[in-house]
């Protein structure tokens, strides 16, 4: 029989499956981190049940954290709090935890493919819905709600119907200035933000098999905004490239063994998906949004499409457009920005720092433009040190702040305050999703650049 | 988490007609601070719900105290974003036991079958009834019954069905979780890790 490459992770992973109910399936690897975690913990001191396995999960403190003063106490209570939960929390039960401070420590979904946690073939969750990320190493990853951390936690089982299949193929290649993030932008553009809902994604085709595994990263972390579970890219060479020699990758035999395994992972030639769609990467433009869901979003040399050309409520539209203070008709390009911020699952490891200092090179941040650079590790702060991109973005007017989630989900200070305008390399442009009020443009790591060097909204194609 | 067991329901039902209501609405992150699962339902809808001085906002329906019940009736793709089960939190201990809608996002729809707020998928033509007759007569009930996987608009007599899985509507009938049913098969559980090397 021929099958997916989902369909073999899957399968491989199944404990029971229940008639007419969800599929009893085995976790490899279990991510925590200090918001979703604390009531799972709770819940099992309340049954008095244990942790099954303590050495298949990681916990990692990234969105609350500050991402200035580090090392100074949290000066928020409720933040200290829920990071002295974890540490004790992971303390008790044996669970490696990298906590503030920690040299491992920065955004879970950064941290995990770094240190080498996430590897084919296995089985990844996370509660944090962009846990898809992981999926770009061919491992079935998603996210999950806290009672299924406590499951995992228990159990190292989590228990959910079989998804449908659906691959995306990306035929030719993207053109000049334009980034994974663009691609994804451009197909959640396509297929809507609840276009793959019941589905988990094979991204496929030639533009995904020359990404490197940071593009493929961000592609794979922004399947969720399309309602997809989760997205997966077939691992090649440049997994296994990526992934040796890493901490917690096999080595010597175990090595040998575990690439005969990886290398059995791709979709047979006639295996048949539920849902197909292909598209021609060479259109892709550098992509921006211009409403409050990662659905709305246009080739930033486009304008706002009128309610009438859109599918949806126009009262959904215009509720929308009015949150943005847009009009239909307008050009994205001149609209103003006030804060710009590079960072994120989506978009903050070394590939976005280089080519964020590309664009700003030599160049000065306009003084309107309030700018927060913040690295997905430390890690990756260590690079942009090492490659010389600090003294690039320092010339050129900005500074780095330490690693964390930070204004992606705002729920430490780096809120981008009401009414004002943020070009955000982050993945999710809702209401008040950057801070009460905040109006987010979604777009590349140039785009903001470029944004963040003219104080309006720019074409990076021009610089 | 053991929750109430849910057999039927008979409720007027709040309206909130837009389309992708997502978790950052139901549950802003700057209210996700907690470590117990306590209060979150005084933050449910808190940016739509109250203006930055904390007075709420008289267009928001919530606020109306016309609409009330243990329904919510919502628009089109409701719950998208974030895995936060907080948002499902939110949903229940403001009072709701089930949240209708034509499409739910997969994630909360998951996260509300867990802690036992019973998500309801309805047809756009029936969701469409639902609201008008809402919007006509406040005070019109529903009433949904699980064992027949039926939703009800009272009045009319107008009825649909739902699905659900069986082994979710048992649980949801019964007060079970999912990790009463995991715990029963540990054995196998351990036999199975034991061929997955870490
Ligand atoms: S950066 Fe944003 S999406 Fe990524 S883990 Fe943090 S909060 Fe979640």
């Amino acid at each position: 029989m021929s099958n997916t490459l989902f369909d073999k992770v899957w399968d491989s992973h199944v404990i029971r499956k229940i008639e007419g109910g969800p599929d009893v399936v085995f976790i490899d690897r279990h991510l925590i981190h200090e918001v979703t975690s604390p009531v799972a913990f709770l819940g099992l001191k309340e049954r008095g049940i244990g942790v099954l396995y303590p050495n298949r999960t990681f916990a990692t403190a990234d969105h609350n954290t500050p991402t200035i003063n580090q090392h100074l106490p949290v000066a928020d209570p409720l933040s200290a709090n829920q990071l002295r939960a974890l540490e004790s929390n992971s303390n008790q039960y044996g669970i490696s935890h990298w906590g503030l401070g920690h040299q491992k420590n920065g955004i879970v979904h950064v941290v995990g493919p770094e240190y080498g946690i996430t590897q084919p073939g296995a089985t990844i969750v996370c509660g944090d819905s962009h846990t898809s990320t992981h999926g770009a190493f061919g491992a079935i990853a998603f996210g999950i709600g806290t009672s299924e951390v406590e499951m995992v936690l228990s159990t190292q089982c989590i228990m959910q119907p079989k998804p449908q299949k659906m691959r995306i193929t990306l035929t030719g290649k993207l053109g000049f200035g334009v980034t994974p993030k663009d691609a994804a932008l451009f197909i959640i553009s396509q297929l809507s933000t609840s276009g793959a809902t019941g589905y988990f994604v094979e991204y496929a085709g030639p533009v995904f098999e020359n990404m490197t595994m940071e593009g493929r990263m961000t592609v794979c972390n922004l399947s969720i905004e399309m309602g997809a579970r989760g997205g997966m890219i077939a691992p090649d060479q440049t997994t296994f490239d990526y992934i040796k020699g890493r901490e917690f990758t096999p080595k010597g035999d175990a090595w040998d063994k575990a690439m005969q395994y990886w290398q059995t992972l791709k979709t047979d030639d006639d295996a048949v998906f539920d849902k197909e769609y292909t598209f021609d990467g060479s259109t892709i433009e550098p992509m921006i949004t211009y409403g409050t869901n990662p659905g709305m979003g246009i080739g930033i040399s486009n304008h706002i499409p009128n309610a009438k050309d859109v599918e949806g409520g126009v009262a959904t539209y215009e509720k929308s457009l009015n949150y943005m203070g847009f009009a239909q008709g307008d050009t994205m390009i001149g609209k103003p920005v006030d804060y710009v911020f590079l960072g994120s699952c989506t978009n903050g490891r070394i590939e976005d720092f280089r080519a964020f200092a590309s664009i700003v090179k030599g160049k000065h941040k306009a003084d309107n433009v309030t700018a927060w650079l913040v690295p997905g590790s430390h890690i990756v702060e260590a690079q942009i040190k090492e490659e010389g991109i600090l003294d690039i973005l320092t010339e050129a007017g900005f500074t780095l702040r330490q690693p964390g989630c930070s204004a992606c989900l705002a729920m430490n200070d780096d809120k981008i305050p009401a009414g004002k305008y943020a070009v955000s390399t982050s993945n999710r442009n809702f209401e008040g999703r950057q801070g009460p009020g905040s109006r987010t443009m979604l777009a590349s790591p140039l785009v903001a650049a470029a944004s963040a060097v003219m104080g309006v909204v720019t074409d990076p194609r021009g610089f | 988490m053991a929750y109430d067991k849910f057999t039927t329901l008979k409720s007027t039902a709040v309206p909130l007609p837009i389309e992708n209501v997502d978790t950052d609405q139901l549950i802003p992150a700057r209210f996700l601070k907690a470590t117990e699962r306590v209060g979150f339902g005084d933050n449910l809808f808190r940016d739509w719900r109250y203006n930055p001085d904390n007075t709420p906002k008289a267009d928001f329906v919530l606020n109306n105290p016309i609409y009330k019940g243990k329904i919510l009736v919502g628009g089109k793709n409701f719950g998208s974003g974030s895995s936060r089960e907080h948002a499902a939190w939110a949903v229940y201990d403001y009072g709701f036991r089930c949240v209708v809608s034509s499409f739910f996002a997969d994630i909360f729809k998951g996260n509300c079958l867990n802690i036992g707020v019973l998500p309801v998928q309805v047809s756009p033509e029936f969701s469409d009834k639902i609201f008008a007759a809402i919007f006509k007569n406040p005070a019109t009930e529903l009433e949904i019954n699980l064992a027949q996987q039926s939703i009800t608009l009272l009045e009319t007599g107008e009825t649909e069905t739902f699905d659900i899985s069986g082994y979710k509507k048992d649980n949801m009938m019964n007060g079970f979780d999912d990790i009463d049913y995991l715990q029963n098969i540990k054995a196998d559980i351990v036999e199975f890790a034991k061929a997955r090397p870490f």
